[in-house]
């Protein structure tokens, strides 16, 4: 980048930070210990403002804004934790619930999910609206990993993970609105996909159970996630 | 007038069921049947899913006894995986399955059944509960929660938890038991040999007192069918199916649990989700079996361990040949809790119990797998066919108290029959009925009731379906 980093000051909840001009709200949040939900979002990956968790409201301006994608600028007046906004993060949440077959007590990364301990977070003690319960797939036919389409949130750390870290490109999305679908090679069954090396850096990135490791049971699902930061931090010194 | 009885729902029993009681023109008791009233459809709803989800997924089935559908499950997987799972987690899984028999058994005896011995069949209804037991004889009362804790509690010390652990995997268990944990377990098995031993000198004590009950409580010659040991000893986990007949005879022995289609078949009637599972090579409905403490105690040659030998013999005593009247499956339980915490000791004490290597790992390598186990209530199978890559394509589950289904209906018809007479309906009379039913120890549903809490519903109807009579409490 030309010429010298600049920094900003503003204020999250009332509290004056400041962070360099190319970062985002959630970063300088969490540089401060200032709580944001995210669920898309993941450390080492190119946030995409998908899952609108992390939505904050900025004054003068009228829409939210995701605070992963949204940069830092000079003057700037962050709320984090108003009425409205804990409201509209339960509803992405009941949303999510409601759009597939989230049935904790049998999945298997019960206890270390992060869509269940969001929903503990920001205290989702129902779904309002109807479940939909849609007929999905679960493909085993890979020789190490699963996908069960029942738990997708559609986050597309997957993607992001298989394309920007592994550049093997496996994962894509499929399909609009309520058809919309993660998919491997042209929409191939996982165990015939010719790009897969095998790495798990899917598997280990997703939030929820829609990837897991085959010849573990329910609940016994740790994802190991280290490995991300460190990836990236290599490649970047190498540059 | 033509009439029929309803008792809906039917109280301290596991689940939603209701009784109908048909009358002639003489209010004479016609017919009596059983309505089980819940429909869950788990067979179905399982396809598709991985088999390696099925343990966690069907002992979701039930709150009291899912430790019974993680041990068949578990079994249905290793058939599927192929492999014999090591030695140490055979016999972990092995006191999973007793302790859950303990709790289970203890729930059935002293929370839900106790206050029918203890205050009476006629005793006012808003007494006779587990309150009632605290107030009359606070001894059994801390009798029975203490035992029933002892049984979770093992569970929670082994599977980590005591309602829906997910410890039984495919292969075998997924920890091994600590030093500690075993020191703990063993602590506790003398007070609760104490306690279930005065709790079988008390019933014996109590049975002169019943008799009537005991004659007519689902008292008849019918087939009984469970797992024993090679050798015939009393046997929860693992072994081979034999069916004796009322006179206490053998007529099927060593049958490979694998083969049960063939011996037992599934009848369906329109009134009821409750199948009727019949022993094919009678037929339907004269195949009629039970399953359960009573039958294997029926069925066995002996326990196998020492106080249970001693009890056991004490029990065969009741009757010539196999012991008939339901009412001492209550009697049945409580000689088997002590098999178990004395099984639950043997086996904490072998060598290798605290061995590490406790899951085999394999892939899918068969397309069908089948496992059977004794739950409490009887005879549980599992069987499972899978896809090339492990996806569940049909499942079949017969539960244990689905083989009692046809020895339900026949016992509160025969209760009926001798406790109700004209169109009179007294609460002492209808609690029998409803007591029948106690004595199999229904597991009808997923979850435990609070006791005492569900209202009895009685209606008296004529044939057009009219309201003659009501009573709510």
């Amino acid at each position: 980048m030309d010429g010298p980093v600049r920094v900003k000051t503003l204020k999250i909840d009332d509290r004056d930070v400041s962070g360099r001009e190319d970062e985002t709200i959630l970063q300088v949040a969490r540089q401060n210990g200032i709580f944001i939900p995210t669920l898309c979002f993941l450390e080492g990956l190119t946030p995409i403002g998908a899952c609108r968790l992390c939505l904050v409201e900025v004054k003068g301006v009228s829409r939210l804004l995701p605070a992963c994608v949204t940069r830092v600028e000079e003057g700037m007046e962050v709320y984090t934790q108003t009425e409205r906004l804990q409201k509209y993060r339960r509803m992405v949440l009941e949303l999510l619930f409601s759009e597939r077959n989230h049935i904790c007590s049998v999945c298997v990364v019960n206890g270390h999910c992060e869509l269940q301990s969001m929903a503990q977070i920001l205290g989702m003690t129902h779904v309002s609206v109807p479940y939909r319960f849609p007929r999905l797939p679960v493909d085993a036919s890979h020789e190490r990993f699963v996908v069960d389409h029942n738990r997708c949130i559609l986050c597309t750390r997957c993607v992001r993970v298989c394309d920007e870290i592994e550049g093997a490109h496996t994962w894509d999305v499929m399909g609009r609105g309520i058809d919309c679908r993660v998919i491997t090679d042209l929409n191939q069954p996982w165990g015939e996909s010719e790009t897969c090396t095998t790495c798990g850096k899917c598997v280990n990135v997703c939030p929820t159970g829609a990837l897991f490791e085959k010849g573990r049971p329910v609940s016994e699902r740790m994802k190991r996630r280290r490995f991300l930061p460190y990836l990236t931090m290599m490649r970047e010194e190498r540059r | 007038m033509a009439q029929t009885v309803t008792i809906d729902p039917i109280t301290r029993i596991e689940g939603h069921a209701k009784i109908t009681i048909h009358l002639d023109d003489q209010g004479i008791v016609r017919d009596a049947r059983l309505h089980i009233t819940q429909f869950r459809g788990f067979e179905k709803l399982c396809e598709g899913r991985r088999f390696t989800e099925m343990p966690a997924l069907t002992a979701r089935i039930c709150g009291i006894c899912p430790v019974s559908h993680l041990i068949a499950s578990g079994k249905a997987c290793d058939a599927l995986l192929a492999v014999r799972i090591p030695e140490t987690a055979e016999k972990l899984r092995r006191i999973l399955n007793l302790a859950q028999i303990v709790q289970s058994h203890a729930l059935s005896f002293f929370h839900l059944s106790s206050p029918d011995f203890l205050l009476g069949m006629d005793a006012d209804p808003a007494k006779r509960n587990l309150v009632g037991v605290i107030q009359t004889n606070p001894q059994m009362a801390r009798d029975g929660i203490r035992l029933r804790q002892f049984g979770q509690q093992i569970i929670e010390w082994l599977a980590g938890k005591r309602i829906h652990p997910s410890w039984i995997v495919p292969g075998g268990v997924a920890q091994p038991l600590s030093p500690e944990k075993r020191e703990q377990m063993l602590a506790g098995i003398p007070e609760a040999i104490d306690i279930t031993q005065r709790a079988i000198e008390w019933f014996r004590s109590i049975i002169p007192q019943f008799s009537e009950e005991a004659q007519t409580f689902a008292n008849f010659p019918s087939l009984f069918l469970g797992l024993v040991t090679e050798t015939g000893a009393l046997e929860h986990y693992d072994g081979v199916l034999r069916v004796v007949d009322s006179a206490g005879n053998v007529i099927a022995d060593k049958l490979d649990p694998n083969d049960y289609q063939e011996y037992i078949g599934e009848a369906v009637e329109p009134w009821t989700y409750l199948k009727f599972p019949y022993y094919k090579p009678i037929g339907y409905p004269e195949g009629i079996y039970r399953v359960g403490p009573l039958a294997r105690l029926n069925l066995i040659d002996r326990c196998g361990t020492p106080l249970a030998d001693e009890a056991w013999a004490e029990f065969r005593l009741l009757e010539r040949g196999a012991v008939l009247s339901s009412f001492y499956y209550h009697y049945a339980r409580l000689i088997e809790i002590l098999y178990a915490l004395e099984r639950i000791q043997q086996l904490l004490n072998e060598p290798d119990i605290l061995d590490t290597h406790v899951q085999a790992m394999a892939g899918p390598n068969r397309s069908e797998g089948i496992g059977v186990a004794e739950a409490p209530r009887g005879t549980l199978i599992h069987h499972y066919r899978i896809d090339k890559d492990g996806l569940i394509t049909w499942a079949n589950l017969i539960i244990a108290t689905g083989h009692n289904n046809l020895a339900m209906n026949r016992g509160i018809l025969q209760a009926a029959k001798h406790f109700i007479k004209g169109d009179r309906i007294q609460e002492g009379m209808l609690n029998r009925v409803e007591a029948v039913i106690r004595c199999f120890d229904p597991c009808l549903s997923c979850s435990t009731h609070a006791v005492g809490q569900m209202p009895l519903h009685i209606q008296l109807l004529s044939p057009t379906g009219e309201v003659l009579d009501e009573v709510r409490r």
